[in-house]
Order: C-alpha cells, then sequence, then structure tokens
C-alpha cells in the first residue's frame, strides 16, 4: 500500500493491492487543479499499472485493474486523458480494466470518446518534404499557374471583342462608378506621391549639378525622369496596391458568396460582367492619371530648382519645355495604358481564381497586388531596353 | 399527377469527379414535369456538387444530363449559357448581388433578358418581392436584411424570369423551424400555381416529407445512389439499412423493431 499525495486537496492517487491478481487505484482529491500535480498525479497512474503488468512482480500475476473515483473533489477532461492512456496501456499488457468504480459523467464520456474507432492511418504532416519533391511541386505550380493566366487572358481577349461587337453585357453604372473610384478619387494618393518624388528626383540632381554650376539642368532631369519613368512605374504600383487589391477582394467575396454563380445560372458571362467594366475603367484612367502624375512630379522639381536654386520660374518652365517633346510624354502615356492593364488584369484574375473561403480572399488580394508590381517593374525594365534599342 | 409521364431531367450514368478524385459514379434517375423532387445524402456525399452539375456551374466526368430530349453539357457554351436562363437557382447563402437593392437584384436578369419597359421591370419586381412576403423592401440592400428575408428575397429573384425549372440548395439551412416550414409552404404553393418542376438539395427530414414527391438518396461511403422513390416509402421499407436509418433520424430499424409493442 502506498499512497502519492499526502494532502487530499491536490490531484493524487492512492494503490490497494494487488491483491488476488486484482490493483485497485483510489483517484483522490482534486484533479481540476495546477498543472504540475494533474499531470505528476497521471504519470503515477501509468506507472501503477507498468509495475503491476510486471511478470517478475513480487506480488505474483495482476489480471485485473479496478479504478475507483468515489473520493475525487473535482475533475476535467485531464483525468479523462489519463483514464483513456491508462486503458491503453492496459490493453497492451493484457490486463482487465474496470471503471465502473469511477462517477458516472466520467463514464459517459469515455465511452463516448471509444464510440467511433480512431481513423486508421493519421494524417502526417510533419514528414519532412524532400528537396526534389519540392521542387516538382513548385514546377507543377507555375505550370498550373500559367495555364490559368492564358485562360484568363484568353477570355479576357473575347470578352473585350464581345464589347467591341456591343455584345457584352455589364452594368453601364457599375463602369461609372469604377472610373470614379480609379480616376479622381485616385488624384489625391498618386499626387502626394509625384509631387514628393519630383521633390526627390530634383534633390538628388541638385546636389550633383551644382558642383559644376549646372543647376539648370535639375529640370531636365525632372522632366525627363519623370515623364518617361517615374510618373507611369509609381502610378502602376500605387494604383496596384489600392485598386488591383481592391478588385481581388472584391471578386473573391463574390465568389465566397456564390454571387459570381448566381451571375453563370442567369445566363452573364461573369468576365463581361465583373472583368470587363473594371479593365475598361482602369485602361481608360491610367493615361490620364500619368498626365497628371508628370505635372505634379514637374511641379515637385520646380519647387526644389526655384526654392533652392535660385532658378527663375520663366527660367524653369522653358528648359522644362526643351527638355522634353511629345514623344516622351506619349511615351508615359503608354506605358501607363500597358500598366493600367496589367493591374487590371492581376487584380481581376486573382479575384476570380479566389478560393471559396476568407482567408482565399485575404491570399487573392496579396496575391493580386504582389504580381501586379512585379509586373510593372518587369514590364519598366523591358521598356527600358526597348526605347533604348530603339533610340526613341 | 397527370404530368407524371413528362420527363424534365434525365440524368444518365452522371460521375462527377474533381481530378482524379470521383465523388459519385454511376446516378440514373429522371425527375418529371411539375414534380418536387429532392436530392437527399448524408454530409459529404456531394449533394451539393450534383446540383452544381445540374444547373450548369461544373461538367461532368462522365455521363449525360439530359433537359427533355437536349443534352446539357453537348450544347456549346453559348447556347448551354442561353438555355440555364430556363432554370432558377436559390442558392445556399443566398447568392444575392451585394451591390445592389433587392429590386435591383430582380430587376437585372429581368431587364437584359426580356424585352420590357423599365416600368414594367420595377413592378414585375415588386410583385415578386410581394410573393415572398417582403413588400415594401425594394431600396434594401441584403447586408441590411435578415438571413431568413434574403433567402426569400434569393427565391424571389430565382423566380424573375418565370423558371421552368428551380432548384433549391438546403433552402432551410440557417433558417429556424417556422420561416423554414413557410419556405416549404411556399415551395409547394408555387409548384401549385406555377406548374414548375423543383430540385431540392437538403437533408431537412421535416421538409423532405412535407414536400417531396420524389427523392434520390447519394451516398458518401458507396459514392453513389443507394435509393430511389417516394421518401415515405423509402421510410418504411427502406432498400438499405443506411438509408432507412436516415429517414428515421438516425433510429435503425432494428432497434425500433424492438422498441415497438
Amino acid at each position: 500500500m502506498s499512497s502519492v499525495s499526502p494532502e487530499h486537496l491536490s490531484a493524487g492517487l492512492e494503490l490497494l493491492g494487488p491483491t488476488n491478481g486484482i490493483l485497485t487505484i483510489k483517484l483522490l482529491g482534486d484533479w481540476a487543479g495546477p498543472s504540475d500535480s494533474v499531470s505528476s498525479a497521471s504519470d503515477a497512474v501509468l506507472e501503477a499499472i507498468e509495475n503491476a503488468a510486471d511478470p517478475n512482480a513480487r506480488s505474483g500475476a495482476t489480471v485485473r485493474v479496478n479504478l475507483d473515483g468515489a473520493a475525487l473533489i473535482g475533475w476535467d477532461t485531464r483525468v479523462l486523458v489519463a483514464i483513456a492512456a491508462a486503458s491503453k496501456l492496459a490493453e497492451r499488457h493484457n490486463l482487465e480494466m474496470d471503471l465502473q468504480g469511477l462517477p458516472d459523467g466520467m463514464r459517459a464520456l469515455l465511452r463516448l470518446a471509444r464510440a467511433v474507432p480512431p481513423r486508421g492511418e493519421r494524417r502526417s504532416n510533419d514528414e519532412p518534404t524532400q528537396l526534389l519533391a519540392l521542387v516538382g511541386q513548385s514546377a507543377i505550380e507555375v505550370g498550373r499557374s500559367l495555364s490559368e493566366t492564358n485562360e484568363f487572358l484568353g477570355q479576357s481577349m473575347l470578352s473585350l471583342w464581345r464589347f467591341v461587337r456591343g455584345k457584352a453585357q455589364f452594368l453601364r453604372s457599375d463602369f461609372i462608378e469604377f472610373m470614379q473610384v480609379t480616376g479622381p478619387q485616385a488624384l489625391g494618393i498618386v499626387g502626394i506621391i509625384n509631387v514628393l518624388l519630383g521633390v526627390i528626383l530634383g534633390f538628388m540632381g541638385a546636389v550633383q549639378l551644382q558642383q559644376f554650376g549646372a543647376q539648370i539642368y535639375v529640370a531636365d532631369l525632372v522632366a525627363l525622369g519623370q515623364t518617361r519613368e517615374i510618373a507611369p512605374m509609381m502610378t502602376g504600383i500605387v494604383m496596384a496596391g489600392r485598386t488591383g487589391g481592391a478588385y481581388a477582394a472584391q471578386l473573391g467575396t463574390m465568389q465566397v458568396n456564390e454571387e459570381i454563380d448566381a451571375l453563370k445560372t442567369f445566363g452573364f458571362s461573369p468576365m463581361d460582367f465583373l472583368v470587363l467594366p473594371r479593365m475598361l475603367a482602369l485602361a481608360l484612367m491610367f493615361p490620364l492619371l500619368v498626365l497628371y502624375a508628370d505635372a505634379l512630379g514637374i511641379f515637385g522639381g520646380y519647387l526644389v530648382g526655384v526654392g533652392m536654386l535660385d532658378i527663375s520660374t520663366t527660367e524653369y518652365i522653358e528648359q522644362t519645355r526643351k527638355a522634353i517633346d511629345m514623344g516622351d510624354i506619349a511615351l508615359g502615356v503608354v506605358k501607363g495604358s500597358i500598366f493600367g492593364i496589367l493591374v487590371a488584369i492581376t487584380g481581376c484574375m486573382h479575384g476570380m481564381q479566389s478560393g471559396r473561403s476568407a482567408s482565399a480572399v485575404g491570399d487573392a488580394a496579396t496575391k493580386a497586388v504582389v504580381s501586379g508590381i512585379i509586373a510593372i517593374i518587369v514590364m519598366t525594365a523591358v521598356f527600358a531596353v526597348l526605347t533604348n534599342i530603339l533610340g526613341i | 399527377m397527370a404530368t407524371a409521364e413528362t420527363i424534365a431531367i434525365t440524368i444518365d450514368k452522371l460521375e462527377m469527379a474533381y481530378g482524379d478524385f470521383v465523388i459519385q459514379r454511376d446516378l440514373n434517375f429522371r425527375i418529371h414535369v411539375g414534380e418536387i423532387f429532392i436530392i437527399m445524402g448524408d454530409s459529404g456525399s456531394g449533394k451539393s456538387t450534383l446540383l452544381r452539375h445540374l444547373i450548369g456551374l461544373q461538367r461532368p466526368s462522365k455521363g449525360e444530363i439530359r433537359y427533355g430530349e437536349t443534352s446539357f453539357w453537348g450544347m456549346p457554351e453559348d447556347e448551354r449559357r442561353r438555355f440555364s436562363r430556363r432554370f432558377g437557382v436559390l442558392y445556399q447563402s443566398g447568392a444575392l448581388w451585394s451591390s445592389m437593392t433587392l429590386a435591383q437584384n430582380i430587376m437585372l436578369p429581368l431587364k437584359e433578358h426580356a424585352d420590357y419597359s423599365t416600368k414594367e421591370v420595377a413592378e414585375l419586381a415588386s410583385f415578386k418581392l410581394s410573393l415572398v412576403g417582403l413588400a415594401g423592401f425594394e431600396d434594401y440592400y441584403p447586408a441590411e436584411i435578415s438571413g431568413g428575408m434574403r433567402k426569400r428575397a434569393a427565391l424571389a429573384r430565382a423566380m424573375a424570369l418565370d423558371p421552368e425549372i428551380l432548384f433549391f440548395d438546403e433552402p432551410s439551412a440557417g433558417l429556424d423551424p417556422i420561416s423554414s416550414r413557410r419556405l416549404d409552404d411556399l415551395i409547394l404553393e408555387l409548384r401549385d400555381s406555377l406548374g414548375s418542376t423543383i430540385v431540392v438539395v437538403t437533408h431537412e427530414l421535416a421538409s423532405i416529407f412535407t414536400i417531396a414527391d420524389n427523392a434520390v438518396f447519394v451516398d458518401a461511403e458507396a459514392r453513389t445512389q443507394t435509393a430511389l422513390g417516394n421518401p415515405k416509402e423509402l421510410r418504411d421499407h427502406p432498400p438499405s439499412e443506411k438509408v432507412g436509418e436516415f429517414l428515421r433520424r438516425g433510429v435503425s430499424v432494428e432497434s425500433k423493431k424492438e422498441a415497438g409493442p
């Protein structure tokens, strides 16, 4: 006879026997109490069963274990876990387990837990992924996303063709609202960013050019840099974050909500109805945004030129006018239109391909923004090389 | 039913799969014109997926679905899209277009597909809303009304084009017993007054016994249909233990006999 817990307030147990092959484990005290006393008591239960099953035990062979819970003050699920583990251990040692002495509620819960046998094989996630498997999986993934992109592009083209023939159905009010959101409502952020970029560009140039008294060329630097490169690229990045992400989230939520399915069963093409007006709105508004960004960027450079370098307003304007021609502005606007379409495509595509859960919509928005920005930077690089080769 | 001979939908050796994973195979049944047909089954059996096949959202991996004599998936996409305007679908979540008011939701299909004047369209939308007890809610957005009202509004939209066939995906999901009973009554009235064919996916026993003429049971484990017929008859003479248990809400045939006098 041995007692593990002297005071009856913390979890403990008392072992009776084994006598005549029967070991009785009396659970004592409060098993709903502090974690350490409960876990050491559960370990003691397992140890007692392990000892009882030992064929070399002095007390002779044990065939049955009685669990007695009559003296328990309190218990929670941890007792059940301990008893379940004890039962499993007893089974492994071919010991009979008698749970009759436990409170009714406890027995009912244990019965419930055993009612449905556990699934044969557990799902194993902890298996380390092999490097080769990882490479293969990513390759398959890339292949799939390429073919999905292809399909989406093809569908957009078909949709555009239907629009040209006047057969595409969408709501004019939707289209106007998208123009409102992508155009006028974007003026604030596009404006702030481009003024500041003009200022930064002006400063960078000023520090260098001042060294050999060529301050006036700050106007050239800002005007050329802004119209050809910075305005379209930064507007693109701002719009990818602002509108691309919003498109993906809107369409993804509609996917979750079965709203896109509902459109399909009413015979509407979701491409025409949802994607087309969004794309057209961005493609129309983007060139205008780029022109606006050009003007504000040049204004930023002008602030530096006039404020810091003592260039007069007329001089600065005259120099700017000489530095750029329509070709430079047109190049920026063309780039802007292409970026607009890229932002619309990445936003709408990830929205339409979104899964049907809240986290999938979040993923879709993230993917839309990230791939939109990457597409814009890559496209800017392609343009830089092309204009250099073609001498534009 | 007098119209019982005319077949509205034929499901012929249908197999449904996601990639290589087959959900159901060898489904064969017919739905007659003017009947209320239930697709029932345990969770995960692919009832809703079957509905998606019937309304053109998912292509069968094998087999055929025929409306009358026309093979639904054999049609070119444009034609199938036009054909599906004969359906009205009530989605599980309602699926009202959230950026539009209730009236606009109903008016959209009317405006685009029918040759009515703007005034007519607005009147029709109000009338459809009053049919489902939502008169006066024309200018509410879906987010502003309760779940039960949203379902009824969605039903009004499903009926917008006076469909020949109405599909319901778990109509009573998320509704309280009274609203769910009202929806059942509404379904019966619709069938009796419009003569539409109605296909309902549900596992709500009360609904099944109230409204069904015929039903098919799709089994998640067997991966095929295991019962076909009137649910009350299936309950009294179940073709398999599982179907009997399902229709008796988990009470197996044996235990019922033991409990009986």
